[in-house]
């Protein structure tokens, strides 16, 4: 694009930024302006990179996380000093936690205003750094090329996650001479790749000699792009596959291989499957809470096969007998062609039998919902009806609750990149921002949406930032007057002392407050509203669509495990946990 | 509790010092010393930390985790000369002046400052004898006392091999 050393231009490091980010072929940007950023935002007016104003700086950085998901690529966001960069927090929290590639860049004060307390200083770096996997001061025009490339690759590679620029407004003023791009200096940063092949042939000997295997696939694969492998490496093996609520879309959710999501709010034969397992081929996973209950009951007779790019997750919850360092794709492929190297036996008796008890299981524990036509409308409903009415490349964002697992139960998954949520940090009010990140990247894909009333109720605003941009977003609402999850944990926990959970189906209007923002706005409150809704929402196409389903206050996310709990104990409802 | 003597060289960037302490922050991970400095190479500083803990595993990966991080050596044992230096203010009265320099010279401290009622040592070497030097002179009763951090340096694999001889 800019052939080096061609001519002495000078650039101001505003200029040099932008060029820099043009180098890393980014073509959008989301982002609020501000006073320290004001340069940057000067010259990104004659770039041909499209900057989508968020209407608060949270919303910009988790539209990037939404847009990183749903592509694949880097999510970029802009936020100005002091409350522009404490405002992105949140979603940098939210990318380093469920490892999505996020590059931040913030202005600062100028550098000798720095530790002055000047107008709109915060300490950015110093904030930032525990949420991000690096982070950068720039004073110096100098650093800019070199920093924004070793952002990227940093963000990028390995295990993905947020990094975070801070330049001062200096920095961003001076000239200099255009190079090029920078280049990337970082002796102390390599990831590994490949996993060791001793390692993969011990992993291949163990799930030869396994009685009861399970895989146990977390959000890695999706990050490395590793689907194909993961489902021809389960065939291989006729290994059943565990998605954790990060995984979901990783192998289809026709396969017959696919048990679902364990844990919390796992399916039975999902979680029980790990319980009695004697084989656990954890790939891209790292055994968080939700997923293992107390680690000291979790899986007690299986062996441990640790995939995982991120050698500080690999005995950090649960040892490993068995651990690989490397990147998921590039292992699956080592595991695949050491599994066509010592060929794979032939099913043993044992083997079999596992296979028909976790059919059975399947069989005679489902996940499952009843919609009384007379009676309110249940969550399940309402998503299951959606999810049959769109195709299998139809992206589903949700926000954290209730309504997050229902969709993460109840909505078919069958491609990878095709479900967003706040996994780790358990974001609410993340669903309406990244959902609107995922359709400006993927502009053809219908990206729709699961969210609640709470969450809604805490970034909708953003609806504005769509109907402006043309992104033509479509959320579905589950109104059940209340923040659910808590109330359910109220109701099952504390004595149905509903404190500080009530919120209300009329106010806001959520139609009307739709239509102000420039959307179309819909509601179902009966059962048969429903599909119509569902419809209509789907028809519109020229702006984003809010559709409200005035949902069941009283309804509960079940099966259930207690936080903390064991997960030999899976309550399939209310009544199990007396 | 078991502390763990290790060294991390990290590229010589502003901050690296941060990082470090805010994720032993982040992990609940504790330090029990910490020394910075430079290195032979202008590019590189090495820390030097006695870390308190059951949890070395997780602290060394997390250690490599941090982008500046380059290596992490964890010292066994007596595979590397370790020193520490410390200032002491001992409560002397001139009665037992000479008493207490006497014994200050076993240890081969220095009195680096000596008032009406108190001296001043500066004491260099081995972590041991420090802390043979303090308890000798709790006697006489400590005043204050400042410690540096412990630095390391990785013995000579022939000086180690000798060594391993001649104990054996």
């Amino acid at each position: 694009m800019y052939p080096e050393n061609t001519m002495a231009e000078q650039l101001n490091g505003a200029a040099i930024l932008i060029r820099s980010l043009e180098h890393e072929n980014v073509e959008t940007i989301f982002g609020v302006p501000g006073g320290a950023i004001l340069k940057a935002y000067d010259e990104l007016y004659s770039s041909p990179i499209r900057h989508i104003l968020a209407r608060h700086e949270q919303g910009g950085g988790h539209m990037a996380s939404g847009y990183a998901h749903a592509t694949g690529r880097v999510g970029v966001t802009f936020a100005t000093s002091g409350p522009g960069a404490t405002n992105l927090i949140t979603p940098l929290a939210d990318a380093y936690m469920d490892s999505i590639p996020v590059v931040a860049i913030t202005a600062q004060v100028g550098s000798r205003s720095i530790g002055l307390d000047a107008f709109q200083e915060t300490h950015t770096w110093g904030i930032s750094m525990p949420v991000t996997k690096h982070n950068y001061l720039i004073t110096d025009i100098d650093e800019i090329p070199s920093t924004i490339r070793e952002a990227f690759h940093v963000a990028s590679t390995g295990r993905p996650g947020p990094v975070l620029v801070d330049i001062t407004k200096d920095a961003l003023a001076d000239s200099m001479v255009w190079h090029g791009p920078g280049e990337i200096d970082l002796p102390g940063y390599r990831p590994s790749v490949k996993g060791h092949p001793r390692q993969v042939n011990a992993a291949i000997k163990a799930i030869a000699q396994a009685k009861r295997p399970v895989l146990y696939a977390g959000g890695g694969i999706i990050r490395a792009g590793a689907s194909g492998e993961l489902q021809a490496f389960a065939e291989q093996h006729n290994l059943h596959v565990v998605t954790t609520l990060m995984a979901r879309g990783a192998i289809p959710d026709s396969h017959p291989l696919t048990l679902g999501m364990s844990g919390m709010h796992g399916n039975y034969t999902a979680t029980t499957a790990i319980q009695q397992s004697d084989l656990l081929v954890a790939i891209g996973a790292r055994f968080d809470d939700r997923v293992t209950g107390n680690p000291e009951f979790f899986a007690p007779h299986a062996t441990v096969i640790h995939v995982d790019v991120d050698p500080a997750e690999i005995g950090k919850i649960r040892k490993a007998e068995i651990p690989i360092v490397g990147d998921a794709k590039a292992v699956l492929g080592q595991l695949i062609a050491e599994g066509e190297n010592l060929g794979v036996p032939s099913e043993t008796p044992a083997r079999a039998e596992w296979n028909a008890t976790l059919e059975g299981w399947r069989r005679d524990f489902p996940l499952a919902y009843e919609q009384d036509p007379d009676g309110l409308i249940q969550q399940q409903y309402v998503i299951d009806e959606i999810s049959k009415r769109t195709d299998e490349s139809t992206i589903a964002v949700a926000g954290v609750g209730q309504h997050q697992m229902w969709a993460s139960q109840f909505w078919a998954f069958e491609k990878p990149n095709t479900w967003i949520n706040s996994g780790g940090l358990g974001t609410m009010g993340y669903a309406v921002p990244a959902a609107i990140g995922a359709q400006a990247g993927m502009p053809d894909t219908t990206v729709i949406a699961i969210d609640g009333d709470g969450c809604f109720q805490m970034t909708f605003q953003e609806l504005i930032t769509a109907a402006v941009e043309n992104i033509p977003v479509k959320i579905a609402v589950l109104n059940n007057a209340n923040l659910g999850m808590v109330r359910q944990w109220q109701r099952l926990f504390y004595d149905e002392r509903f404190s500080a959970t009530e919120l209300s189906y009329t106010n806001p209007n959520i139609p009307m407050l739709a239509e102000a923002m420039g959307c179309a706005g819909f509601r179902a409150e009966t059962p048969q509203d429903v599909v119509p809704t569902i419809e209509k929402g789907l028809a519109v196409t020229d702006r984003p669509v809010v559709m409200e389903f005035i949902c069941d206050p009283d309804a509960m996310v079940f099966p259930m495990v207690v936080a903390g709990g064991n997960n030999d104990e899976v309550l399939m409802g209310p009544e199990d946990l007396q | 509790m078991s502390q763990h003597l290790i060294t991390v060289t990290v590229e010589n960037k502003p901050g690296v010092l941060a990082r470090i302490a805010s994720m032993f922050a982040r992990r609940d991970f504790n330090i029990h010393s910490l020394a910075v400095g430079p290195t032979e190479d202008p590019k590189r500083s090495k820390v030097t930390m006695v870390v308190d803990g059951p949890e070395m595993e997780q602290i060394v990966k997390q250690l490599y985790k941090l982008i500046h991080t380059i290596k992490v050596t964890e010292y066994a044992p007596g595979e590397a000369v370790e020193r520490e230096i410390m200032l002491v203010r001992v409560n002397a009265d001139p009665k037992r002046r000479s008493e207490i320099l006497d014994a200050a010279n076993i240890f081969d401290a220095a009195a680096v400052d000596v008032g009406t009622n108190t001296i001043a040592f500066e004491v260099v070497g081995e972590p041991s004898r420090l802390s043979d030097f303090l308890e000798f002179m709790r006697t006489y009763g400590i005043v204050s006392l400042v410690k540096s951090g412990r630095i390391a340096l990785a013995k000579d694999a022939k000086s180690q091999s000798r060594r391993q001889k001649q104990s054996a």
